[in-house]
């Protein structure tokens, strides 16, 4: 693992963007004090004139990105995902949700890997939240290569779309020079009968190790990548679940309402499958390390292996 | 003004006041008092001031118009529908089961540039709108309207800031300030005077204006034009249900439905003035 290149998401972001500001001049990004940690400051020292920072006032921001994109612009609202779902999540709901504008909203500092500053910002329920909103497309990337094709497959799509990105540097498993972001298709990474393992953002990773292990182990797992949790890929988890009758979803999120949530909703509808979930449980999470923190909370290889394979011992 | 608008203008707001009992009426629901209490301001900038186009509602020149106090939508349906935007026969039908005009704005129906209704939150998309002119070099202006009891919403002030700090000139927020809110008098609700000195404070070219004198209109928004990089806060002094005595300044009628003889009443009060109008 040593050899990994290792990126955070939220670099991806800013990244992204600064490199799609030539290609789309029609692109602005809005920003909430927070431009140096959500890396929008990448695009901002680039694009200077097309940078506009709305000050500690994400409310407002949502609302100034919705009036930017009434008049034709396509908006970034960026801010930590606790406040652009969590705080703003009225003013995204009824100033962009309703009207459905093609207003972006890229959540940075997502999930329990925030670390060190503990319960306040680790946002667990930001998933949970925009599912609630009809309309809304919501991306999760794994890496870095997913993450910069996430931001273009954003502006191509008309209307708003929420994506989560970490804090934490992960490492980077898809080849730019094959990778192809569909929004909306799931991507299958191994093919096994014994348990189809369904994960998103930074648990794809783990999930990819956690397939080896059980693999040395004579355990056969199915490994799915769902990037896009709303509109959900149903048919490769329908697929999955009828190969396997055995789910087993991992996310960086709450358990309640997550992508957990909305694999349980397909099978329930359409392949009722035993399912197990791997997430933050209902508790609030507390500060430490990212790396640490994610094993404390079960967020791990290791946890999926376990997991897993206890549950295929009781088929 | 000149004589003749002026006349135009006040039968138009008649007509526009028409529009807006007819509506709440048939509907059983709605917020009449502070509809009314804005007839005039809409009537004037949607037939002396904006530039619109009902047969083309989305030309990307026109001014823009946010009712950030989205409850009194049945004021803004009636001036579109006048303003030949839509029929005047889907007031209605305003809020019932499959129609066009939603209880709140909705950014689906024509000349409607946004859906608005949940308090405080219409301030900070013009902000949006207006800032988007500016990016672009467009000439259109952006136009909102609050209620004096929404601007205890905190997001305002973060718009109000917001608009100050981008020195958006080409933005005009108007406050109606008719005094009421549901729960009383604003003063005993949760106060939110001084209101001119709070947009002052917070960087807005602050006027005054008598929302039912169309001189006095006509005045505040011509002095707007002239502001250069302050956005500009209109501060009406207005009476809430303004043209139907028994529902002036009466916080019982900001979100109720007259009975058909309260409506019989109003009508008949509005005609006659509009009769009166007519006959001079």
């Amino acid at each position: 693992m040593a050899d990994v290149k290792k990126i955070a998401t939220r670099e991806s972001y800013g990244n992204a963007l600064a490199e799609l500001g030539d290609k789309y001049d029609n692109l602005y990004v809005l920003d909430a004090d927070l431009a140096a940690a959500t890396k929008t400051g990448i695009f901002k020292k680039k694009f200077p004139e097309r940078h506009f920072d709305c000050g500690i006032a994400e409310a407002n921001m949502m609302g100034v990105a919705a009036g930017l994109a009434a008049t034709g612009k396509i908006p970034f609202a960026s801010t930590f995902a606790m406040f652009a779902a969590g705080r703003a999540f009225e003013q995204v709901r009824n100033s962009i949700g309703y009207p459905h504008l093609n207003v972006k909203i890229g959540a940075t500092h997502a999930g329990i890997s925030v670390g060190e500053d503990g319960a306040t910002h680790q946002c667990n329920e930001d998933i949970a939240l925009m599912r609630t909103i009809p309309g809304m497309v919501i991306i999760n990337p794994a890496d870095d290569v997913e993450a910069k094709a996430a931001v273009e497959a954003a502006i191509l799509h008309e209307g708003p779309v929420y994506m989560r990105f970490g804090r934490l540097a992960v490492p980077v498993f898809n080849d730019p020079a094959t990778y192809k972001f569909e929004l909306g298709k799931g991507i299958k990474l191994a093919d096994g009968e014994d348990i189809a393992i369904i994960a998103t953002g930074l648990m794809v990773n783990e999930a990819i190790e956690a397939e080896k292990q059980l693999r040395a182990n004579g355990i056969k797992a199915t490994v799915i990548n769902i990037h896009t949790i709303k509109p959900i890929d149903e048919d490769i988890i329908v697929e999955a679940a009828k190969k396997t009758g055995l789910v087993l979803t991992v996310e960086e999120h709450s358990v309640i309402g997550g992508l957990g949530s909305a694999v349980a909703d397909v099978l329930a509808a359409k392949c009722p499958t035993k399912l197990i979930k791997i997430g933050v449980n209902d508790e609030f999470g507390h500060s430490g390390p990212a790396v640490e923190l994610l094993k404390q909370f079960g967020l791990s290889a290791d946890n999926i292996v376990k997991t897993a394979t206890e549950a295929v011992k009781a088929k | 003004m000149d004589a003749g608008l002026k006349k135009k203008l006040e039968i138009q707001a008649c007509k526009v006041r028409l529009g807006i009992i007819e509506g709440v009426f048939n509907a059983k629901s709605g917020h009449p008092g502070g509809s009314l209490s804005i007839a005039d301001t809409l009537t004037y900038l949607y037939f002396a001031k904006m530039n619109v186009y009902p047969d083309k509602p989305d030309e990307p020149g026109r001014d823009r118009f946010v009712l950030s106090k989205g409850h009194t939508a049945p004021a803004l349906y009636s001036t579109l529908a006048n303003r030949g935007f839509f029929s005047t026969d889907e007031l209605k039908s305003l809020r019932h089961i499959g129609a066009m005009l939603q209880g709140h704005p909705c950014i689906t129906i024509p000349g409607v540039d946004m859906s608005s209704g949940s308090l405080g939150q219409g301030i900070s998309v013009a902000c949006g709108m207006a800032l988007s002119a500016k990016i672009s070099g467009d000439a259109y202006k952006v136009y909102t309207v609050l209620g004096d009891g929404e601007i205890q919403e905190g997001q305002v002030w973060e718009a109000a800031m917001f608009a100050a700090h981008y020195k958006l000139d080409n933005l005009v927020a108007v406050v109606d300030n008719n005094g009421l809110q549901i729960d009383g008098n604003i003063k005993d609700v949760m106060s939110p005077y001084p209101i001119v000195d709070k947009f002052k404070a917070f960087g807005w070219h602050v006027i005054e204006m008598d929302a039912h004198d169309f001189d006095s209109i006509e005045k505040a928004f011509n002095e707007a034009e002239t502001v250069c990089n302050q956005p500009v806060a209109i501060i009406q002094k207005s009476v809430k249900g303004k043209g139907v005595s028994f529902m002036e300044n009466n916080v019982s009628w900001h979100g109720t439905a007259p009975n058909a003889e309260q409506y019989e009443q109003a009508k008949s009060e509005l005609e006659a003035a509009l009769a009166e109008l007519e006959a001079n």
